[in-house]
């Protein structure tokens, strides 16, 4: 029985390490652990409730729109506001998200995930008149191959002309995802961390040549995802197909919806989304999301246990630092008592299930070209498929919200500060489903809570034992060559994790982690 | 394949960070991050991202070793580029980077281990230059900016301060360039707070594009109204930055011109000593939660 410990695990956001106890070449035990604690919640507490959507867009500088919006939905609610934000200013709102969440499913593909399939250095031998390609070509002869050497080695598959491809496309794909934020930004100022999404709608006002500017770079985008993003998924899906066998994890999604197609049920939980709201596992029926059902357990963490299976408007984290069973920084959310995954995937099923004919047709059409069946959806490149599909779904979603502003019209409604309120905002990030609540009292925030995308995926063993998402998905994987354990990083990079959200609230103990290591 | 080539090291530590500052630098547009990290950024000299965890193909002790190795044999011929805070309370243990000896190795020990043989530092964001909001109160991590720990541990290696929360990535690629041409910048060529002057000589206020409005006692009393954001919390009038001429995101747009206002994120007062950010500066007090 030996171990592998990855730290830091790169190519994600913030700061993780996986442990995995590995007997006979299969992974028999899995520990992910943030490493980092900066606190966010305690910093929010008795701030002024309007600045937590720009303290808490600093969660994340890569989802950080995603946060700027969780927060403000958080805050119309608090505010009586759910209902009554201005169509203008919910279509800009979503108009920003979905160009942030395009761009940030390519990121992810081509410059997080991408390098575990892709050889960059086999462009060495190219020989044709590209000019990026032959602008990587003089970087490799040069010999100082940072950053991409040294690298786990042995299975790289791709033929010589599908890696040049890639490596081509990882360069454009630099620039497409950087007039995505173009786009965002403008509407929102800049990116990263926005300056115009406010409680009450938008500060920013659309004009006619905005639309149109952000029709083309919409127009752009929407090009690479269906010219380049997709074919390159279903190319690397195609040479790796045994990855549609590992990863499957636990089974069970969950998403809250994004994109609000209307503004008038202040229920966030039943108004209609692009993506549906709902809960679904490998049978495929969709149920819907209740919100009451949410409760973050501690039993395997580092916090005092009779704050655990406590909702999030009622939570707590008071640390424990000596407590023995604990061997995670983060807490670990449940629904309905049971581990369920969040992301691209569950949007993509949860809304397939409730019947969306776009939706069905992408899926259907991706899993025929591959003659699989659904429960293929529940692996790594069904991660990947699933986030690309969505990628495409929201990008041509997006040409029709434009059209509909209304140039120069209000995308804000004043309101008052309460002295007293609770709120809640609920919407599916990049990486899934985003929660924020908050309590407010004397106009100040007396309580703020996070529970967001990775804690659910990377989170801990809860007070049955179970395992979390992501240590479901390790736990059983044959690793060929421990000493390059693609299989490891390959699976945990398929959740896209986003660390820097997933422990801003965990308390930390560094030197515990010793405890469970067995050499 | 040119062999006159002089590679130049930068090993990127990412600390108490939201990866907000990076993700600014890949918007870079001319030169892009492309051009930055494969080409010769400037002719005959290119920069070798030995170590960088966001982007780097590498992962765990394969990717640190790369870092360790070049602190190791090319002691003051690399760049330390840091993001995010550093946590220092109960001995870092808020934040590692990798294990020595099965043993966790703070952020506190890696900035140390990294920066004291580093021809020079710079930090990256306000985090990484002021503590930033990690450092807000309560600063329940007793998070610090790079300066102020190097200077605790009596390392006197120059730290260069690019604030902004994000910084624009003209202010990064700038300085790298002028690092690249020129060697470091002399201390008249920095502002008080170690920022270089070209980005950080004026106030957002004095360029404002909406300073007409101000100066004629027009000012927006919602979001979305024209007028001077100054009522809204604008804190352009104390925070200094280029962005009002330099513009965002390849310049379709910036904070003030979103009508969302400054927040004051490139300042050693952000966040606590300009908020409530919505009320105006005139009326702050004294941090909220102090």
């Amino acid at each position: 029985m030996g171990k592998i410990i990855i730290d830091p695990i790169t190519r994600i956001e913030g700061h993780l390490k996986i442990e995995c106890t590995v007997e006979n070449g299969v992974i028999k035990e899995a520990h992910s652990s943030g490493m980092l604690f900066r606190g966010f919640e305690i910093i929010l507490r008795g701030r002024d409730p309007r600045d937590a959507q720009i303290i808490t867009q600093r969660i994340c500088g890569v989802c950080n729109l995603c946060h700027a919006m969780a927060s403000t939905l958080n805050l119309d609610s608090a505010f009586g506001l759910a209902d009554k934000i201005p169509d203008n200013g919910r279509i800009l709102r979503n108009l920003a998200a979905g160009l942030h969440v395009v761009q940030d499913h390519i990121l992810h593909f081509y410059h997080l995930a991408a390098l575990d399939y892709v050889d960059v250095t086999k462009v060495a031998k190219y020989e044709g008149s590209d000019a990026d390609l032959n602008s990587i070509k003089a970087f490799i002869g040069r010999g100082e191959l940072g950053p991409f050497v040294p690298r786990y080695e042995g299975d790289y598959r791709l033929s010589d002309d599908l890696d040049r491809a890639a490596v081509s496309h990882y360069v454009k794909a630099l620039e497409i995802r950087r007039k995505g934020h173009e786009a965002v930004a403008m509407l929102t100022g800049r990116i990263p961390h926005t300056a115009s999404i406010v409680p009450g709608g938008m500060s920013e006002i659309p004009t006619v040549d905005k639309i149109a500017s952000i029709l083309w770079r919409l127009n752009e985008l929407r090009s690479f995802v269906d010219n380049v993003y997709i074919p390159d998924v279903l190319a690397v899906a195609g040479v790796y197909a045994d990855y549609f066998e590992v990863g499957a994890g636990c089974k069970n999604l969950l998403s809250y919806g994004a994109y609000d197609l209307e503004g008038k049920n202040p229920d966030y939980t039943r108004r209609r989304r692009l993506f549906q709201q709902g809960t679904i596992s490998a049978d495929l029926k969709l149920q819907p999301l209740d919100l009451s059902k949410i409760t973050e357990e501690v039993r395997h963490s580092w916090y005092e246990s009779n704050t655990s299976k406590l909702h999030p408007t009622a939570g707590k984290t008071v640390p424990a630092d000596e407590k023995g069973g604990a061997y995670s920084w983060l807490k670990a959310p449940r629904y309905d008592g049971r581990v369920y995954e969040v992301g691209p995937l569950a949007q993509m099923v949860t809304t397939y299930a409730g019947g969306n004919s776009m939706v069905k047709s992408l899926v259907d059409s991706t899993l025929a070209h591959f003659k699989a069946t659904p429960a293929a959806l529940f692996s790594v490149l069904g991660r990947h498929a699933a986030r690309a599909l969505a990628a495409k779904y929201i990008a041509d979603s997006m040409g029709e919200w434009l059209l509909q502003l209304q140039p120069g019209e209000p995308t804000f409604v004043p309101y008052e500060l309460p002295e007293e309120a609770k709120g809640v905002g609920i919407i599916d990030a990049a990486r899934g489903a985003l929660g924020h609540w908050v309590e407010i009292k004397d106009k100040k925030i007396a309580n703020y809570q996070c529970v967001v995308p990775t804690t659910w995926n990377a989170s801990p063993r809860d007070d049955s034992g179970t395992p979390g998402a992501i240590e479901q998905a390790l736990i059983g994987t044959r690793v060929k060559d421990e000493a390059n354990p693609f299989e490891i990083v390959r699976i945990v990079r398929s959740f896209d994790p986003c660390i820097a959200c997933a422990v801003h609230l965990i308390t930390p103990k560094g030197s515990e982690l010793g405890r469970f290591r067995i050499f | 394949m040119d062999s006159k080539t002089k590679e130049y090291p930068v090993i990127w530590l990412q600390c108490a960070t939201c990866t907000g500052c990076l993700i600014s630098i890949l918007n870079s547009v001319s030169p892009t991050i492309k051009n930055i990290l494969i080409d010769e950024v400037i002719p005959g000299k290119h920069v070798s991202l030995r170590f960088n965890a966001t982007v780097m193909a590498g992962a765990g002790d394969l990717a640190l070793a790369i870092a360790e190795e070049t602190v190791r044999k090319q002691k003051g011929g690399y760049l330390l580029i840091v993001d995010g805070a550093i946590p220092t309370a109960k001995n870092g243990i808020y934040g590692s980077i990798g294990e020595k000896n099965h043993q966790p190795v703070s952020m506190v020990e890696r900035v140390v281990e990294f920066g004291k043989d580093a021809l020079a530092v710079v930090a990256m964001g306000t985090c990484a230059t002021f503590g930033g909001i990690p450092a807000a109160a309560p600063n329940p991590t007793g998070c610090q900016g790079v300066k102020e720990l190097l200077e605790s541990k009596g390392i006197d290696t120059p730290v260069i301060n690019i604030s902004g929360c994000p910084p624009h990535p003209d202010w990064f690629v700038g300085t790298l360039a002028s690092i690249l041409l020129s060697g470091l910048p002399a201390v008249d060529q920095l502002d008080d707070f170690g920022r270089p002057l070209p980005f950080y000589g004026k106030l957002i206020h004095e360029n404002c594009q909406r300073r007409a409005y101000f100066d004629e006692g027009k000012f927006a009393r919602k979001h979305g109204d024209p007028g001077c954001l100054y009522e809204l919390g604008c804190k352009g009038p104390i925070t200094y930055a280029d962005c009002p001429t330099r513009l965002w995101n390849t310049g379709v747009n910036w904070c003030v011109g979103s009508g969302g206002g400054c927040h004051g994120c490139t300042q050693p007062e952000f966040p606590d000593l300009v908020s409530p950010l919505y009320v105006k500066t005139i009326e702050i007090e004294t941090a909220p939660n102090k």
